[in-house]
């Protein structure tokens, strides 16, 4: 009865042990360990989340650079933004460059995924290059497109002059400037769509596309009903991560007008940006941010959370 | 099977029809880079090659600083992230721990935290501890960035690392410290290699936090450029084989890192 009492305790005993001796002994540092373990990195960012409140508290004041005093006044920034037709034009422009962006890149770059996804010579050797420009840093890729369609120098400008189009202005006029920038944009973030979506591309099964083949489907049925529910989880996240940087994408519009002519490009970061270091008026900036900042945390908690999902599901859980 | 090679061929046309709009404009530019400024309006294709557009360049020693504050700012953010980064992975990835996901979450959303709000308040920081336009400001900064793409990619390989190998060699009698260096590292050395290389190129790249929270004695290439446009005489030539520079090393890395380049981009989501 003993020995066997003391078998079962040594098996217990051992069970536990197996990570480390030192841990029974101390449970609490034990319980610690993956705090302490964390910290550093922690600390590191504390450095950001401080920042943060202060962004917060700031909002509630006329802070601005002109003055050294300031004051608590209340909801009054955010009430006069609110009222500030200003704002409801950089929120439509915001959207309308982030939605546009995001349609435009995900539609090439599932195309262009699909063509990459076979076996002509072409195809393969295309495939590595055509990464490029999304290494490329966007304000230097706008550099590039701004001597590209530089009149003087630019070779568009100067094929554009061959087939009749003499003063074509890009970036320069209203009407213009949205198409310019989202040319810009779709040259260097389609690549990442491509990316993601030719990795999930070439992971899928064999079986159910041959058998579609033999079934004689079409094409499109077949990208429709297997390619397409296939790839799904994948281009979800190629389109959340391009939305989310697309909403606050200040770099392109920066260097190529830096939100203008007149308004046309003032989303909400070169708003915020103008108000803060144009205007100096801090205080005010802060609710524009503010107000993207909880828009992009609500789509990135829904993108987290259905990430997990789709984990635990490929996991088998 | 006749009709069946047309539709190869269109696609195969369809192809080298968005080629010609990705790759041109980089074409293009190695191309005036090499041409002199006299030859610049009136030559498109053919024309005398000249390297003086990189002598003039290099000779300044102008453009040799901005690239080199660019690399110290950008291996700087990698090396702190790694130190601090690995074991805040290992951690997410090893142990069961209260708050675990909202931790990992914190960090992801450091990444998507819109840079601009990020800035504004470190900017009046910075300025009063006298970090503004220091080296270490702006590593610092640039965690934001790095710290949780090392993260989250890292938090992937090492759960793809079975406890049980770590358990079999505790049981041969290596302390935890030991494991974790001579059997952990060495696994995870290819997304380590992966991730430090993603988040440097991000941070090459960056702009914003190099335009507002430095500037005159630490300037990055990238803020560098664009005071290059906005300067009266433009040297199209230099400026293309100052583009050129300042992205060749990136596009290298790239090169280096292209099987680790969609689950590092996707943060561990596509295991590509």
């Amino acid at each position: 009865m003993q020995v066997e009492h003391k078998r079962g305790k040594f098996v217990q005993a051992d069970s536990t042990t197996l990570l480390s001796n030192e841990e029974i002994k101390i449970p609490f540092l034990r319980k610690m360990r993956p705090y302490i373990i964390l910290s550093p990195a922690f600390l590191l960012t504390i450095g950001i989340l401080i920042p943060f409140g202060m962004a917060i508290y700031y909002s509630f004041t006329n802070f601005s650079f002109k003055y050294a005093v300031y004051n608590w006044i209340g909801l009054e920034n955010y009430i006069s933004m609110f009222k500030d037709p200003e704002f409801w034009h950089s929120v439509k422009v915001t959207i309308m460059y982030a939605g546009l962006a995001t349609v435009i890149e995900t539609v090439l770059g599932v195309i262009i995924a699909l063509l990459l996804n076979r076996e002509s010579v072409i195809a393969k050797s295309l495939r590595i290059v055509l990464i490029f420009p999304l290494v490329i840093a966007p304000v230097i890729a706008t550099l590039i497109w701004q001597l590209m369609t530089n009149n003087s120098v630019g070779i568009l400008s100067k094929w554009l002059r061959m087939v009749g189009v003499d003063n074509f202005t890009w970036g320069a006029d209203p009407k213009t400037a949205l198409f310019t920038v989202l040319v810009i944009d779709a040259w260097v973030f389609t690549p990442f769509v491509i990316l993601l979506v030719l990795a999930g591309l070439r992971s899928l099964p064999k079986a159910p596309f041959e058998s579609a083949m033999i079934d004689g489907g079409s094409a499109w049925f077949t990208f429709k009903n297997l390619t397409l529910p296939m790839i799904m989880p994948m281009l979800l996240i190629a389109v959340l991560f391009r939305l989310m940087a697309s909403l606050q994408m200040f770099d392109i519009i920066f260097a190529l007008t830096r939100g203008g002519p007149g308004n046309t490009l003032m989303t909400l970061p070169l708003t915020a940006y103008t108000e803060a270091f144009t205007y100096k008026e801090l205080g005010y900036s802060l609710p524009y941010m503010l107000i993207l900042w909880a828009f992009v945390y609500l789509i990135s908690h829904y993108m987290v959370k259905y990430w997990s999902h789709t984990q635990k599901k490929a996991s088998g859980k | 099977m006749k009709s069946n090679k047309v539709v190869s061929l269109l696609k195969d046309l369809g192809l080298l029809l968005y080629a010609m709009f990705a790759l041109f404009p980089l074409v293009w530019l190695v191309i005036i880079s090499f041409k002199h400024d006299r030859e610049m309006f009136n030559t498109t294709f053919i024309f005398s090659p000249t390297l003086d557009n990189y002598r003039v360049l290099f000779s300044s020693g102008e453009f040799i600083g901005y690239f080199v504050d660019n690399l110290i700012v950008s291996v700087g953010a990698i090396i702190l992230s790694i130190v601090v980064g690995v074991p805040a992975a290992y951690a997410l990835a090893r142990f069961d721990f209260k708050g675990k996901e909202s931790i990992a979450f914190t960090f992801l959303s450091f990444r998507f935290a819109p840079e601009i709000l990020v800035v504004l308040p470190i900017f009046l920081i910075y300025q009063k501890i006298g970090l503004y336009d220091t080296y270490f400001g702006l590593i610092w900064i640039f965690q934001v960035v790095s710290l949780p793409l090392m993260i989250w990619i890292l938090r992937g390989y090492f759960e793809d690392i079975s406890v049980e190998m770590e358990h079999a060699a505790r049981l041969d009698g290596y302390s935890w410290w030991q494991v974790f260096i001579k059997m952990i590292i060495p696994l995870i050395k290819p997304g380590l290699v992966a991730s430090s290389l993603l988040s440097f190129i991000f941070v090459w790249n960056n702009f914003t936090f190099s335009l507002l929270l430095a500037g005159q004695k630490v300037t990055t290439t990238t803020v560098a450029m664009l005071k290059y446009v906005s300067s009266d005489t433009v040297h199209y030539g230099q400026m293309a084989a100052a583009v050129l520079i300042s992205s060749l090393p990136i596009i290298i890395l790239a090169l280096a890192i292209q099987k680790h380049l969609v689950r590092g981009l996707s943060m561990g989501a596509v295991k590509g």
